[in-house]
């Protein structure tokens, strides 16, 4: 029954989309976390998405990236990735944890963006919820055929 | 004799073709954010037309494998119904072919004839019973 199915798809869009939330939270919270070198610096992280398959339609697929033939498909989190902008550096003699020359480094979280990023993960993941709200009247209304 | 098959009409293809396709438009609207994921649909009116013609169509048509070594047919896990991708309207920079707001609403539209679908099929099955009852 391919709505139940339907509530699957939704509902790895709605895993994946939290994960992309918690990650902006953690960006927005380390956002001025800074450091006293490069390699201890917070840096912005992002999850890279990537179309699920199931595990009983791998068969068909042959671990090939095709869709053909696979009747719909969730979404899952290929991995989380640590962002390659340059850190900001910043001159700051008072601050406890400056080095030798009185600077401290500072996580490449562009607030902006992650804002951004944040009303369109919310904005999928309430989409997700309405699709899984028209599943269900769907599957409702069918578990209703002749009755009455 | 009494086909029950032919008392319901096109209406149990009709539902099942509909229930397909809201699960390729939820997968679309799952991957709205995937980079790389292409768009997909089926067109319905040709999905109907061959269900109809060929007569053998079946919710879950394709042969039972219960052996990774077994062949699969073609497009046995729907039934042969041709799956096509969607031509973009506006390009995007990940090359994400989904279009969120015309997805939504021809998800909205095809779960408003599902539930058009159903009402008839409730409507045939009233029908049916009062002829059964024969008072």
């Amino acid at each position: 029954m391919s709505l139940f199915h339907v509530m699957n798809v939704a509902g790895t869009a709605l895993a994946a989309q939290s994960v992309r939330l918690n990650t902006v939270a953690s960006n927005m919270a380390n956002a001025n976390s800074a450091a006293s070198s490069l390699e201890s610096t917070y840096r912005a992280r992002h999850p890279v998405f990537m179309p699920a398959f199931d595990a009983a339609m791998e068969d068909d697929f042959d671990a090939d990236f095709s869709l053909d033939g696979a009747p719909g498909v969730g979404v899952e989190i290929a991995g989380i990735v640590e962002s390659q902008a340059p850190l900001r550096r910043e001159y700051q003699p008072g601050h406890p944890l400056a080095d030798a020359e009185g600077y401290v480094f500072m996580p490449n979280v562009n607030v902006v963006e992650e804002m951004a990023d944040m009303i369109s993960a919310s904005r999928s993941y309430q989409t997700n919820i309405e699709i899984m709200e028209a599943s269900k009247q769907m599957l409702t209304r069918t578990l209703a055929l002749g009755q009455q | 004799m009494l086909d029950l098959d032919k008392a319901l009409g096109t209406l149990p293809h009709s539902a099942m073709l509909r229930s397909r396709r809201a699960e390729l438009l939820a997968a679309n609207l799952a991957n709205a954010d995937t980079p790389r994921y292409q768009a997909r649909d089926l067109d319905f009116r040709a999905a109907l037309a061959q269900a109809l013609d060929g007569g053998q169509f079946d919710a879950d048509a394709g042969l039972l494998r219960t052996d990774a070594h077994h062949l699969a047919l073609g497009d046995a896990d729907l039934g042969g119904v041709e799956i096509l991708y969607r031509t973009p309207s506006q390009a995007s920079l990940d090359q994400n072919s989904v279009d969120v707001q015309a997805e939504r609403a021809r998800f909205a539209d095809n779960a408003m004839r599902y539930q058009a679908t159903m009402r008839f099929l409730d409507s045939r099955f009233s029908g049916l019973i009062r002829a059964f009852r024969g008072d």
